[in-house]
């Protein structure tokens, strides 16, 4: 099977579409940056509270969010996570109401506020740790066991927070959910101290300002690194306009990618960098392919024009580049709609990048170096020397 | 078959057998349930797919520097008054910023001489600098401010691993974090209701004996009213419980002492007990060194009261009945006994040198991860079939030459990462899948490449050879490229994206050898199967 054989594309010949493409979607995410969504940093930059809550039952947001006002949050933005039939809810509290002296105010303040029907005295089962439980009913022993209460209590324990987290997903909505693996006598024994809220704190992530200020810092050295890694390599291993060319085609997919995320206002968080970061990695790939290429074609073409020679390199590689793209698309593709609701923004990243990453290669970096020989040519100077081949 | 082809396929064995090894150990069972445990047993799942919390803290390392600089200027007092210098004033302009900046106003001139043998001799730490109209100037040598600083954190590391492990938290990961920021990362796998350990944490635990000079007092107010609106020099106002009778949560003021007669570092041991009353406390022993300090303490001040302050909060006020030698005991207003057991373990891990302060608190509740894990399993099979089965499809008889190359990649991927007891987390799982993408890559460019040969007339075994030497180049600069960008994400990152750049990392390591060595010999193995001139299925 072979989807590409021969294939002979004026790619030169398109550049002007190429750059009206590109510059289309680049300005697009550059106004959006600067006049609608701005950066939509995530809460690892900008700092912040945020508090996954699931719920045994349909939450109605309007009565949560006059709940988080009543308790004096007025800030908190409250929206649906994850598909709908997850009862998932999201609460997110700005970096003001996160001060450094008491982190985790905010968090506490969300979960008292969501405990309405909490009785006195009685602790959430569905918020309770594995450690809490274990004391209570080491306290309580309801099995009466007496000396090797110990083991047998952490595993029902255990057991209990199995059932809850891997059986129910996190809530139990009645005590009854329990019977089967949890002994019966502790099943009994466990309303005495506590009581079933109808939701469970699923995930928090606090920032504080300084370690949002910091991470935004190190990400944009890491990006720049990144790129001063690249054109240092391709500079030493090419010529230094290569380096050139595949540092702008690189930043170039940097920018729309983020640009993107800008447009959709999808937050980027320190797995998009991460994603972002392998991007570079990935378009490079791509690039340096091509430039192996146009390197090796221009030792055998000596006489025919650099646009010639970039033309057929493009052409003989296209069909390594389509597929490489589209197999790893693919694999991107499973995460994006299989990995679930953590890896969504990362495997978006990933999703977006490799398809503009596969494009630019062709469309950016191969024009640049023709653009750069014409300009050479124009100015009177003689043109690029052949690079070395280093094996 | 040749020999040559022989010793590489042997190789080639030896490796998936060692990274096998690598990835199960010597499994209990071969059943699914055994394989799956050792697994897990020798690659550790991360905190976003176990559950735990993540905390990173930071030491506020002026506090050990103010410590230091308190003392100097306790010690400056004490010699110029010994050599009866007169002086104006002795300050810390600047505590919050400049711990260790000391600055002495109104020395006479003709003291100049004096002045520099006390620096010399009792402070050497410090470099003693002269200003304008009699002022002089004291700050810490640099080279020793920065290691009283780092000496807090590694200190601070210490104490609370102490306590962290008395705790019965498992695999915990305590280590300094970023660079220069006095930062600590600390992970708790499993534990998903940090308030408490963070209380115990934050403790200082910083336990002092000092003599009670007046008090109680409602307020701050009237204790500087009952002392003239000027407290003594060597005074300080501290906070209490609530006087016995009053409501608890009322506060009180207590006039102590300066100087301390007992500090955290001449305690001996700390346990949890109870009072006549049967009320929970800590009953405290001293060293011998801290005890004898005690007694000649207590045998002077017979009469007086003395005040037990932890964390500089007055916890106890006692008479002083007769001279004590080495115990002693904190009920500090009502404790329970969760309360007393945690105090005395915080006294025995030893103080805090400085205070703590937490910057970021992340918490994975464990359904969570259970959901992470299956998710990411999932897209990991769904992305992994896709590509094998697009391979056998696209080339045939070469497919399955790179499905196995593409396979041994992620056995000695997993394997790597078995050995060097790395962490899985879920990003990591997505570099994974991203390894068998980009991984293949290396395939897809052999293969087209030798594609392209056969189709320029090229001979079976010529066109092979040529493909992987073309290729060859070609491959070596695009991993250099991602490890170079993965490398950065490891230095920069933190957990789940370090987690990743590791992955990717061996992931692309390993697949030099996969896609080009292993991937190379099957090929030579077919063509040495086949007749002169018989094609290849590619």
């Amino acid at each position: 099977m072979e989807f590409f054989r021969n294939t002979n594309i004026d790619f030169l010949g398109k550049k002007w579409y190429f750059l009206a493409f590109s510059l289309v979607f680049s300005v697009a995410g550059i106004f959006s940056m600067l006049f609608w969504h701005g950066i939509p940093y995530g809460v690892d930059f900008r700092g912040g509270t945020l508090v996954y809550v699931k719920f045994s039952h349909t939450p109605n947001d309007n009565a949560l969010r006059a709940a988080m006002d009543r308790a004096g949050l007025h800030n908190a933005k409250i929206q649906r996570y994850d598909q709908p039939s997850n009862n998932e809810v999201l609460i997110d509290l700005d970096v003001q109401e996160t001060s450094e002296q008491a982190l985790d105010r905010g968090k506490t303040q969300i979960i008292n506020t969501l405990e309405t029907n909490a009785p006195a005295g009685k602790a959430d089962l569905n918020n309770a740790s594995s450690l809490a439980i274990q004391n209570y009913l080491m306290d309580k022993d309801p099995m009466h066991l007496g000396s090797d209460a110990d083991q047998k209590y952490t595993q029902q324990a255990q057991a209990i927070v199995n059932a809850r987290d891997k059986g129910q997903g996190g809530v139990l909505s009645s005590l009854d959910q329990l019977k089967g693996p949890v002994d019966p006598a502790v099943v009994a024994s466990l309303p005495d101290g506590f009581f079933l809220s109808d939701f469970s704190v699923r995930n928090v992530e606090i920032v504080g300002p300084q370690v949002g200020a910091q991470l935004r810092r190190q990400a944009l050295l890491a990006t720049a690194y990144s790129l001063a890694g690249m054109l240092i390599y391709l500079g030493f291993r090419f010529e230094w306009i290569y380096g050139v060319a595949a540092v702008v085609t690189v930043f170039h997919d940097t920018l729309i990618t983020v640009g993107a995320f800008s447009l959709l206002n999808k937050d980027i968080s320190l797995t998009v960098i991460a994603a972002i970061l392998t991007l570079i990695g990935y378009s490079n790939n791509d690039t340096i392919v091509v430039f192996d290429r146009i390197r090796e074609n221009i030792k055998l073409m000596r006489r025919e024009k650099l646009s010639e020679v970039v033309n057929r390199s493009i052409n003989q590689t296209l069909s390594r580049t389509i597929l490489t793209a589209g197999l790893t698309f693919l694999t991107v593709l499973a995460l994006y709609l299989f990995g679930g609701e953590v890896l969504r923004g990362f495997s978006l990243a990933l999703v977006i990048g490799i398809l503009i990453g596969t494009y630019s290669s062709i469309a950016i970096a191969a024009p640049i170096l023709v653009a750069y020989q014409d300009w050479r040519i124009n100015k009177g100077k003689r043109p690029m020397a052949t690079p070395v081949r280093t094996k | 078959m040749n020999k040559n082809l022989l010793w590489q396929l042997v190789l080639i064995v030896g490796v998936l057998l060692v990274f096998l090894f690598g990835i199960f150990g010597i499994p209990q069972s071969f059943s699914g349930q055994g394989l799956l445990a050792s697994m897990t047993n020798r690659i550790h799942l991360g905190l976003d797919l176990r559950g735990g919390t993540h905390l990173i803290l930071q030491v506020q390392v002026n506090d050990a520097i103010n410590v230091d600089s308190d003392n100097a200027v306790e010690i400056l007092k004490e010699e110029l008054n010994k050599r009866k210098i007169a002086f104006a004033d002795i300050t810390k302009p600047d505590p919050q910023n400049n711990p260790d900046r000391i600055v002495l106003k109104g020395v006479p001139a003709d003291s100049r001489k004096d002045l520099l043998d006390i620096a010399n001799d009792r402070l050497p730490e410090y470099n003693l600098t002269s200003g304008a109209e009699n002022t002089w100037a004291l700050a810490m040598k640099p080279q020793i401010l920065s290691d009283l600083k780092n000496k807090a954190v590694t200190q601070a590391i210490e104490t609370i691993r102490n306590r962290i492990d008395s705790l019965g938290v498992s695999e915990p990961t305590i280590q300094e974090h970023g660079l220069g920021q006095y930062q600590i990362l600390v992970q708790l796998p499993g534990v998903d209701d940090p308030a408490r350990v963070k209380d115990i944490m934050q403790s200082t635990a910083m336990l002092e004996i000092k003599q009670v000079l007046g008090g109680p007092y409602p307020s701050e107010q009237a204790a500087m009213q009952d002392k003239g609106g000027v407290l003594p020099p060597d005074a300080i106002l501290l906070p209490g419980h609530g006087a016995p009778g009053t409501p608890s949560g009322d506060q009180s003021w207590y006039l102590v002492s300066r100087v301390s007669a007992v500090r955290g570092k001449d305690l001996r041991d700390a346990q949890p007990s109870t009072d006549q009353n049967g009320q929970p406390n800590v009953r405290f022993q001293l060293t011998g060194e801290g005890g004898q300090r005690f007694y000649n303490f207590t045998s002077a001040h017979v009469g007086d009261s003395l005040a037990v302050v932890l964390d500089n909060k007055v916890q106890e006020v006692a008479n002083i009945k007769e001279a004590i030698r080495d115990t002693g005991e904190i009920s500090g207003g009502s404790m329970n006994q969760q309360q007393a057991k945690d105090l005395s373990m915080i006294l025995r891990s030893g103080a805090l040198p400085a205070g703590i302060k937490y910057l970021e608190e992340r918490t994975v509740g464990p359904s969570l991860g259970t959901d992470s894990i299956r998710a990411g399993v999932r897209a990991a099979v769904v992305g992994m079939l896709a590509v094998l089965i697009f391979m056998l499809i696209y080339y045939r008889a070469a497919g399955i030459n790179a499905d196995v190359a593409l396979l041994l990649n992620l056995v000695i991927l997993l394997g790597f990462m078995g050995y060097f007891e790395a962490v899985l987390t879920l990003p990591g799982i997505a570099g994974v899948i991203l390894t068998v993408g980009m991984g293949v890559d290396s395939n897809v460019l052999i293969f087209e490449r030798i594609r392209e040969e056969l189709r320029n007339g090229k001979t079976p075994p010529s066109a092979v050879d040529q493909g992987f030497s073309h290729a060859w180049v070609t491959i070596v600069d695009t991993h250099v490229t991602t490890i170079v960008s993965a490398a950065i994400l490891f230095l920069f990152g933190t957990g789940p994206v370090k987690g990743f750049a590791v992955t990717l990392t061996f992931g692309l390591l390993a697949n030099l050898f996969t896609a080009v060595f292993v991937s190379r010999v099957i090929f030579d193995w077919i063509l040495s199967r086949k007749q002169r001139g018989e094609a290849l299925s590619i």
